[in-house]
């Protein structure tokens, strides 16, 4: 859909600060289109690509290797549930049926309003609380039919204020002034690091260097 | 593996190999040492031109360390001493087979319709080491067949076995990461950014370095078998760096280039042009048989009798009203055999194969020649005085750049503008046209920044760093700017020699075998094996020229004066292709005779007298001296169409016409007598070029003591105006990319590009052209604001669609001062 807006090109030049690199901030980045769009728009990955200094492929090819970075337009939610073994025995299939059903949508798809997008996923490690879904990466545990189509319609109404469009990563943002960051420096430059000490080798790699 | 490793100096690694004692060479990869030692290692991915990555994992060999056999990749693994390799154990073999099934699995069985089929490392691997079913009965992935990726390559991305070739090349060697992994997981795929294509002006080497037929050379694609190709050896002569081929052909049609792997030259890179040219000799617009202008008339077809008597009427005048431009086409038989014509028999002096554009022949000829392995020797100091290596010289451009990424050579850019290696130069100092002198001069110690005409004191610090010389310099040397005098560059040449005591330079000159043109004497005031006009001895010639003769502008203004009666044109397109359009065309419709040694009917051709067929890359065998004077051969693989010529053929037709015998009918005796008459050339072995490695490079150490002033003033620059900075793109308006089909879109439209503070300063607005203005000449010109422009100067590019900055040059002037404003203004 679009570039990174003003304000966000602002917030990006500070993320771009911290790293010893430009190029090392671009998963930040790319977190930061998202949550302007709700997903990565190909123009904000050009422009990201201009801002870090590589080129747009090698943008998306940093982007689509994640699957949380939704590359086409998503829903203001993005439904998961899991069909995964443990909710599958719980009534998980059931429950994508049903959302089928309610959303009027197959998996991947989006609702007409454009509120919720719906996608099957695999284990998301909430087993003993199956069957669970995720809506905007948020846990729903021990979902039921009628629980599906009552946070369907929270979602709809905007009862559920608790959890923000999809994209958004935090809603408190850690402001740190660009004066107190010091101490970067790119590896070439920089000295050896402190967790590193100087380790003996065993005698046996020693020989076999020697 | 790098151009200088050299056997004799490495300590040998000892290791044991399927149970043989061998050594291999400190650090070696075990893959390489296998190879060395005659044991294939099958590989996909691993290329040693290339940074490994262990990708495909087809190398897996036993490994024992000491700690037992264990499978590793050959390509990732540096040789340790006295490890046991084993590359025909049961487990590599069952390595092996896995790796391939496992690879066959989405990979398309559609052989007998790719491209790569018979030359394909995975149909060979397969065959050698693979399982001989597939077990695999499911459904293969599928994607659309195939994608363009760029307007040369086409991707088929079922085939692709993401060995990381092509993307490794992209990003490690060319520098154009535009293709890149997509995706992850069994999704994974070679692609661009949308709307982002692969246009590399190297891609086309994704295509030869690619394992499988996923990356397909649209020319070539469907053209031939790999079986069907016959090939030689050969030299690209798109540009004076060289680069080592084969050419193949199919049923006597040019069907194939492919880079040879040349340790000296190219690596076996090329760039799309050295790669796909070749297109140029299948055109339908070829002049097969000789053309005559029969009084007035348009141009007819005749006899080469006809044509040649018609021409050796014009020759036979005083031979100071005839003169000879071009030659740069032409292999060192060809320019030899025209040197001897026009020299030695009619005896003119006026003879250029360089069309204002390149150096003064004495610098191009005597300075101390460098080549390209001493440039990128590991640990240099490299200074470029030049055109952007990238558009002129692409090949040269690659090496370059490997230099500064991997080899710790450090670049200082004494350039007119920002070129593609700025990113990764030490030292950069962008010259306004008419400075460059000085500020060479101002790289002496104890000199003041203050002459170096407000270059940055911190570049002028790490470029003097650079140069105190404990560190071997080497100069790539060429024509940056053709709105500017080259006397600029002589000025900043002779200030490094003075500053750095043997430094050696690279000739870099764009067009193809000018630098053997100017050795043969294509050039005025010398003689074949770069002597001396005056005093010189050829016995072998009836006549030397008694005078010194003139450059090409010095032939183009005594044309254009009534003082040139013929014209002989040697491949040569000056209408087009001479920095000063207008003196061009005045000088060519004054003569008398024009005649025309070409292949096409180009715009200088069409108002000639007399065309000339001649034959062109890979339809004549010679041979070529590229920028350091090295010799290798050019080869024929398809016979002249129609009844085009060899070049030097057509010279001996010419002294048939003339009635002298030019000493030679075949192309064994030209080369004797060529090796007779030029010292340079007197160990040639003829015979043994082909069979040479990279070809001999010649002894031109000619240590000419060059005279050079001190660095001359360039006039003040007017308060309103800018210097034009004018060079080369790759892609261009030129014959051999117009008549590629291939090739021909690819030049981009001709812009103006200013620096933004410029643009700001001029009041120009978005969307409104521009207006230049050099002394009462106009141009209107559409043009971009563009950061990397030097302040005051104003860039642009020759022989491009659209407009044609030639209108604003003018021979002669040291620089080019122009005024711009915008369209439609009233001031």
């Amino acid at each position: 859909m679009s570039r990174l807006t003003p304000e966000n090109e602002l917030l990006a030049s500070e993320i771009i600060s911290r790293y010893p690199r430009p190029k090392s901030a671009l998963i930040p980045l790319l977190h930061l289109a998202q949550e302007q769009d709700g997903y990565v728009a190909d123009d904000a990955m050009e422009h990201l690509a201009e801002l870090v200094g590589i080129t747009p492929a090698e943008v998306l090819g940093t982007c689509s290797f994640y699957e949380m970075f939704k590359r086409e337009p998503v829903g203001r939610y993005l439904l998961n549930i899991c069909t995964n073994i443990a909710c599958q025995l719980t009534g998980g299939e059931e429950l994508l049926h049903e959302a089928e059903k309610v959303l009027g949508v197959r998996p991947g798809g989006t609702t007409a309003d454009g509120m919720i997008t719906l996608e099957d996923v695999e284990c998301i490690a909430a087993c003993t609380e199956g069957p669970c879904l995720q809506v905007n990466y948020r846990y729903e545990y021990r979902v039921d039919p009628a629980g599906l189509r009552k946070l369907v319609d929270d979602l709809r109404s905007g009862a559920r204020t608790d959890i923000p469009h999809h994209g958004t990563l935090q809603r408190v943002r850690q402001h740190i002034p660009a004066d107190r960051l010091g101490g970067i420096e790119a590896p070439e430059v920089a000295g050896t690091p402190a967790w590193f000490t100087a380790r003996q080798a065993p005698p046996s790699e020693q020989k076999a260097g020697s | 593996m790098t151009a200088t490793d050299n056997p004799q100096t490495t300590t040998g690694v000892p290791f044991t190999l399927n149970g043989k004692a061998v050594e291999a060479r400190k650090d070696e990869l075990l893959i390489d040492a296998a190879d060395r030692h005659g044991v294939h290692i099958p590989r996909f991915c691993y290329h040693p031109r290339m940074n490994p990555v262990g990708m495909c994992r087809m190398c897996l060999v036993d490994v024992d360390m000491g700690r037992g056999p264990g499978l590793q990749p050959a390509c990732m693994m540096p040789v340790t001493p006295d490890i046991k390799v084993d590359t025909e154990s049961e487990a590599t073999k069952s390595a092996q087979d896995g790796v391939l099934e496992f690879l066959l699995i989405n990979h398309p069985l559609d052989c007998p319709v790719c491209d790569k089929g018979g030359e394909c490392p995975l149909q060979d691997n397969t065959l050698s080491f693979g399982p001989g079913e597939s077990r695999f009965v499911e459904e293969k992935r599928h994607y659309e067949k195939p994608i363009p990726i760029s307007p040369l390559v086409d991707l088929d991305r079922e085939r692709c076995i993401l060995c990381d070739r092509c993307t490794r090349f992209a990003k490690e060697v060319a520098g154009d990461p535009l293709i890149h992994f997509i995706g992850r997981g069994a999704q994974t795929q070679v692609n661009t950014f949308p709307d982002h294509p692969f246009s590399s002006y190297f891609s086309g080497n994704t295509v030869q370095i690619c394992p499988v037929g996923a990356l397909l050379a649209q020319p070539y694609r469907f053209k031939a078998r790999p079986w069907d190709l016959e090939t030689v050896e050969s030299t690209s002569a798109v540009d004076t760096t060289g680069a080592r081929v084969l050419v193949q052909s199919s049923r006597n049609q040019l069907t194939r280039i492919l880079g040879l792997d040349s340790d000296a030259v190219n690596w076996g890179w090329l760039s799309d042009k050295d790669r796909f040219a070749y297109q140029v000799t299948e055109s339908e617009n070829r002049v097969t048989e000789p053309m005559l202008r029969r009084g007035g008339d348009d141009l007819t077809p005749s006899r080469w009798s006809d044509a040649t008597k018609t021409a050796a009427r014009a020759l036979r005048g005083d031979p100071a009203r005839v003169a000879v431009l071009g030659g740069a086409r032409l292999n060192i038989e060809g320019q030899y055999a025209w040197a001897k014509l026009m020299k030695g028999v009619i005896g003119t002096d006026h003879v250029d194969c360089q069309l204002s554009d390149g150096l003064p022949a004495p610098m191009a000829l005597g300075l101390p020649r460098a080549t390209i392995n001493q440039v990128c020797a590991p640990g240099g100091v490299v200074v470029l005085l030049g055109p952007d290596p990238k558009e002129e010289l692409p090949t040269l451009y690659l090496r370059l750049r490997h230099a500064i990424v991997e080899d710790g050579v450090s670049l200082i850019e004494l350039t007119p503008r920002p070129t593609s290696l700025s990113d990764l130069a030490a030292a950069r100092l962008h010259c306004v046209p008419g400075t460059v002198g000085q500020v060479a001069a101002a790289l002496a110690p104890g000199v003041s920044n203050e002459s170096a005409d407000a270059q940055p004191a911190d570049q002028m610090t790490a470029a003097r760093a650079l140069l105190d010389g404990s560190r071997p310099v080497t100069v790539v040397l060429g024509r940056a700017n053709l709105a500017e005098s080259a006397r600029y560059t002589a000025d900043a040449v002779g200030a490094l020699q003075r500053l750095v005591p043997g430094v050696t330079f690279l000739p870099a000159l764009r067009r193809g075998n000018v630098l053997g043109g100017l050795e043969m004497g294509l050039t005025a005031g010398f003689l074949p094996g770069g002597v001396r006009r005056a005093g010189a001895n050829f016995p072998a010639w009836p006549f030397v020229p008694d005078f010194d003769g003139k450059d090409a502008d010095g032939i183009m203004r005594a044309a254009a004066n009534g003082e040139i009666d013929t014209i002989v044109l040697l491949g040569a397109d000056p209408m087009e292709d001479y920095p000063d359009a207008a003196l061009a065309k005045a000088a060519l419709e004054r003569v008398s005779t024009l005649i025309a040694v070409d292949a096409f009917v180009t715009s200088s051709a069409a108002e000639a007298d007399v065309i000339l067929p001649a034959a062109l890359f890979g339809e004549s065998d010679g041979s070529f001296l590229n920028l350091e004077g090295r010799l290798s051969p050019m080869l024929a693989k398809v016979t002249p169409p129609g009844q085009a010529k060899a070049d030097w053929m057509v010279a001996v037709e010419l002294a048939t016409a003339l009635g002298i015998d030019l000493g030679f009918v075949t192309l064994a005796e030209l080369r004797a007598e060529l090796s007779s008459m030029a010292t340079t050339f007197a160990s040639v072995d003829w015979n043994r070029l082909a069979s040479a490695d990279d070809g001999p490079v010649l002894p031109l150490k000619r240590q000419w003591v060059l005279e050079f002033g001190d660095a001359a003033t360039p006039p003040a620059p007017s308060s309103y105006g800018l210097r034009l900075v004018v060079d080369h793109k790759l892609w261009d308006q030129g014959t051999m990319a117009q008549e590629s089909p291939s090739l021909a879109g690819l030049a981009p439209p001709a812009l103006l590009h200013l620096n933004p503070a410029d643009v700001e300063a001029l009041g120009l607005s978005e969307g409104t052209p521009a207006i230049i203005d050099r002394d009462g000449a106009t141009l209107e010109a559409p043009w971009v604001a563009d950061p990397s422009v030097v302040p005051r100067t104003a860039r642009m590019a020759i022989r491009l669609p659209g407009f044609d900055v030639r209108s604003l040059l003018t021979v002669g002037r040291s620089v080019t001062n122009i005024l711009i404003r915008a369209a439609g203004g009233t001031h």
